[in-house]
């Protein structure tokens, strides 16, 4: 088994896991950078994926699986936007180069996003894996997945002999996340577009490593491995339940002045505040998950609140706990003239609600 | 500064009301949501206050059994000291009130895919629409006994009155007069959920766009959907127009209820044409400000915010008998003709029944 992108923790995770499988006999596991965690008893092998390198790597593996974990968003240390490009548009088609080439391969397993869907206001409530996006992704990570399932689909149409999975995971939370979603989280204060609330779907690292090993073993009997799926956790959060939720109070923004900030958080490379995310954070999205429980087989072990749950618990408290301010509502139930506690009840209530709205 | 809006508003209604039971309305949702958002309220919700003060005699005795699911009271003083006697009841309120706000601020409350709040819908939006139905437009509902106690229907409805009261009426006349309470689930144009707050207040209330898509899986989880297929065309067309029905789109919403073998159930309301007499359009601002049309009534623009006040018509709302589709064959909502057909049954059941409704009506705004 070949897989890319190791560098990262959730490669790196998934690594380790995958080789606790008794179907798995080695792991290679590729990266342009030396990961700085262990990989287990995993074979590591330094090259770029935008290299033809690749082909000769995964011709020297003889691998039959190939987990393609490196189209991602954010670089990794010190990159530049046009290295994670080259290295999600590139490096795919190079892998797929190799695959297409290795008489081996049986099984490829792509690592995509829902991002594929775009985020606008004409969109329907819920995506399916089939409804095609009102408005293209202009550019950005989500034009970088939307070309490379273009890429996958025509390997797949090359290689029918090819089992191919792509998952699109949900923005993907967990204790260790870091992701661009992740990082907007731990800000003290959570700037949102004035007069919209988005719906946000996650997904727990452990079930994207669970998703994952399904999706690159031989299906179970009654399911099929290869096609297209979303992966998201059960139910949907509101912007707004997640910041009462880590108790981090909002500052509602004009859209063009997020918009116009964001760029200028860019240009000064401060963070990565990219359209896209903006657009999530405007508009939400919701992705149906109904293939990947009938289909796939997986249920995921942590729904869209538990996955968030979780990631809060990892973070500083915010400046509003929701124990504080749940407390702060009981004490005003407790006392014994409420007529008395109309005045304190104002205080303590009327800021967060304010604010995260 | 909204909040500062709202509580004279509370304040006139109980004391008005003082005899019967003092209205506690004013719920913590009132206060906790947004200024922009009262905005939106506070214009109806000015001229119910005069209106709720001159006509208190009649309509008191069809409004208490509303009030008593609204439960989403906080403390409220002046109400206290009134009614002593009602202490134990209040208490329960205070308590139920507080949980609630509880729940809210912390974040711990459920919305559903489509971002579908039922408990802020139930407890807060519910609440601060009851008054303009009740009080404002003094609803009358027929044919309740249409709408199934459960499972999937598709509700179409004629569409007019320049804003979309129409639909929101709707929406609480099914929720208050139906027996089992069902939430009207409705299919709003693409512009609602590119406006802001109007976008967010929408999904909240349960509302989503009017695609195929989200009304076959609404329908399939076995909600009521409601649509107006008119659209633009129904709701800005001018006064000389008022109820004649427009083009229903493409007839879409027929194949989708027959996919989904849900029953259509034609709805005629009276009363929203008169709203806001739309005398002229002004095609140009319009263009500019990116929306279908720009009304001109006899009061609005000329006398600013106090023009967009809409006129206090008599409404009824007739829920017709439903047109069940559970007897095609699926390949049936492939058949143009029989979506041709249906949808044109259906256009002249809710014409027919405007124009029998129109008959009855002693004048428009009694």
């Amino acid at each position: 088994m070949l897989v890319t992108g190791v560098a990262r923790q959730l490669g790196g995770r998934f690594v380790r896991r995958i080789q606790r499988d008794p179907e798995v006999d080695r792991v290679v596991a590729v990266d342009a950078v030396p990961p700085e965690h262990h990989l287990g008893g995993a074979d590591f092998i330094q090259t770029d994926i935008r290299q033809p390198t690749i082909a000769r790597v995964l011709a020297e593996s003889g691998a039959d699986t190939v987990v393609h974990m490196d189209v991602t968003g954010t670089p990794l240390g010190s990159g530049s936007r046009t290295t994670v490009k080259e290295t999600n548009v590139i490096g795919t088609m190079q892998l797929l180069g190799a695959c297409q080439k290795s008489p081996n391969v049986k099984r490829l397993v792509i690592k995509s996003s829902t991002n594929v869907y775009g985020s606008a206001p004409k969109d329907p409530a819920v995506f399916t894996e089939t409804t095609p996006p009102k408005s293209l992704p202009s550019g950005g990570f989500a034009k970088d997945t939307v070309e490379v399932e273009g890429y996958v689909r025509g390997f797949a149409r090359r290689r029918p002999d090819v089992a191919v999975c792509v998952l699109r995971f949900a923005n993907i939370l967990g204790p260790t996340a870091d992701s661009p979603l992740a990082s907007y989280f731990s800000l003290p204060v959570l700037p949102t577009v004035f007069g919209y609330d988005p719906r946000l779907q996650f997904v727990h690292e452990d079930d994207v490593i669970e998703v994952l090993r399904i999706a690159s073993h031989e299906p179970e009997r009654g399911t099929l491995n290869s096609g297209t799926f979303n992966i998201a956790g059960d139910g949907v959060l509101l912007l707004s339940q997640c910041s009462r939720r880590l108790g981090r109070p909002t500052v509602p923004l004009l859209l063009p002045a997020v918009t116009w900030a964001g760029s200028l958080v860019r240009t000064l490379g401060m963070s990565d505040f990219s359209p896209e995310q903006i657009r999530l954070l405007t508009h939400g999205r919701v992705v149906e998950t109904v293939q990947m429980r009938e289909t796939l087989g997986f249920r995921p072990k942590y729904t869209t609140a538990a996955t968030f749950a979780d990631f809060a618990r990892a973070q500083v408290p915010g400046l509003l706990p929701p124990q504080v301010v749940a407390a702060a509502v009981d004490r005003i139930a407790a006392l014994p003239a409420l007529s008395g506690g109309r005045a304190s009840t104002r205080t303590p209530t009327q800021n967060p609600t304010q604010s995260a709205n | 500064m909204a909040d500062a809006k709202v509580i004279p508003f509370d304040d006139d209604r109980s004391r008005g009301a003082a005899v019967q039971r003092p209205a506690r309305r004013r719920a913590a949702g009132s206060r906790r949501k947004g200024g922009a958002e009262q905005a939106a309220v506070r214009e109806p919700a000015a001229a119910v206050r005069e209106s709720a003060v001159v006509r208190e005699v009649s309509p008191l005795a069809g409004r208490i059994p509303a009030q008593e699911d609204v439960h989403v009271t906080r403390e409220n003083p002046e109400a206290g000291v009134k009614q002593p006697h009602d202490e134990a009841g209040l208490e329960q309120r205070v308590a139920r009130g507080l949980a609630f706000l509880r729940r809210r601020l912390t974040g711990e409350y459920e919305v559903d895919d489509f971002g579908y709040d039922e408990e802020l819908t139930d407890q807060v939006l519910m609440s601060l629409l009851r008054p303009v139905y009740e009080k404002y437009f003094r609803v009358e509902v027929k044919g309740m006994e249409n709408i199934p106690a459960e499972g999937g229907a598709l509700i179409v409805a004629n569409h007019s009155g320049t804003l979309p009261l129409d639909g929101l009426m709707m929406q609480v006349a099914v929720h208050d007069r139906h027996p089992a309470n069902r939430h009207l689930r409705l299919l709003a144009a693409d512009l609602v959920f590119v406006l802001p707050v109007v976008n967010e207040l929408a999904r909240k209330l349960g509302h989503t766009l009017a695609c195929a898509e989200d009304a076959e899986r609404l329908l399939g989880q076995g909600e009521l959907v409601g649509v107006m297929p008119e659209g633009f065309k129904g709701i800005g067309k001018p006064f000389s127009e008022r109820y004649k029905l427009q083009r229903f789109g493409r007839g879409g919403f027929v194949s989708t209820a027959l996919r989904q073998g849900v029953p259509i159930i034609p709805c005629s309301i009276v009363g929203a044409e008169e709203i806001y007499p739309m005398i002229g359009n002004a095609k140009t601002l319009a263009r500019v400000l990116g929306i279908p049309y720009f009304p001109l009534t006899p009061t609005f623009p000329w006398l600013g915010p106090l023009g967009a006040v809409p006129l206090p018509t008599k409404w009824t709302i007739q829920f017709g008998e439903p047109i069940l589709t559970d007897g095609y064959p699926p390949e049936a909502a492939e058949d143009p003709m029989l979506m041709f057909n249906l949808t044109d049954q259906v256009r002249e059941q809710i014409q027919h029944t405007l124009y029998k409704l129109l008959v009855q009506r002693r004048s428009v705004f009694f």
